[in-house]
């Protein structure tokens, strides 16, 4: 990799150790809001991605308009998990998701 | 090393290292600081790929939204003033062993792909681009998302409303 002229291949390294972290979010916290910002990073990484793509490569602004709705699903997915979260709380008193083995509240 | 490849390191690693910290802090609420550090990073990224209004929209919408919500979220559901509560992890090494090799195998692939790299002016604004793109060619998606708004939000504050029709399982 070389150091100096900041090419596509920067942006893909550093998405591509986002996603990995928050892929190991996901995998290792046992908090339910831990695994969502494991996925808010995945989909930051995504993004990135996106963007990298619509700067360096022959593809219009696209991207940006993508990583748009991305932001947007991620905003609203984050919404209603928080809001089953919380409702999960009330009705367990703990928020881990290895002891959610039931859905029958 | 000229400025702009200086700052791009900074960003990288500010928003690198904020994401470990999400990883491996040990402090739920560390965790979360962490992650606002993240996702300040990936704007900075942004603004270095000449992408305006994504970077304002990352501040605005991860920052100012997301990100408080997931406060609320720890704040609500963990007794934040309990010193012993730790983020506790499950299988960490076996984790931590399939995602190395996962991301050098993404490495792998990112440094030995010949990408079909071109030489772009850089362009003033992208707001206006993006603007007339989504109100002509992306027109139907932005509409079903504006739906999707109005379902997420509807949803929300169904289920978490306290004195709804669910009354049995409550305190």
């Amino acid at each position: 990799m070389a150091l100096h002229p900041i090419g596509l291949e920067h942006f893909l390294i550093v998405a591509a150790l986002l996603f990995s972290m928050g892929i190991l979010a996901v995998a290792t916290r046992r908090n339910a809001v831990s695994v969502l910002m494991g996925v808010e990073l995945i989909l930051n990484a995504a993004n990135l991605n996106l963007v990298a793509f619509a700067r360096y490569t022959d593809s219009g602004i696209e991207g940006h308009v993508f990583a748009i709705f991305v932001i947007v699903l991620a905003a609203a997915e984050a919404a209603v998990a928080l809001a089953i979260v919380l409702n999960i709380y009330r009705n367990h008193q703990q928020v881990n998701v290895d002891q959610m083995s039931t859905l029958r509240g | 090393m000229s400025l702009s490849t200086v700052l791009f390191y900074l960003f990288a690693v500010v928003a690198v290292g904020g994401a470990a910290v999400v990883v491996f802090a040990n402090r739920l609420i560390h965790a979360v600081f962490a992650l606002l550090f993240a996702f300040f990073g990936v704007a900075g990224l942004y603004l270095f790929l000449n992408a305006d209004f994504i970077a304002a929209s990352q501040v605005l919408i991860y920052v100012g939204g997301i990100l408080v919500l997931m406060l609320f979220g720890v704040m609500l559901t963990t007794r934040i003033y309990d010193m012993r509560l730790m983020a506790e992890r499950v299988q960490f090494k076996p984790s931590v062993i399939v995602v190395g090799a996962g991301f050098a195998m993404l490495a792998a692939v990112i440094l030995k792909t010949p990408w079909p790299v071109i030489d772009k002016p850089d362009s003033i604004s992208t707001a206006k681009t993006i603007g007339s793109l989504l109100m002509t060619d992306y027109v139907l998606p932005f509409e079903v998302v504006g739906v999707l708004l109005l379902a997420a939000l509807l949803g929300a504050s169904m289920l978490s409303s306290r004195d709804g029709e669910e009354e049995e399982g409550d305190l």
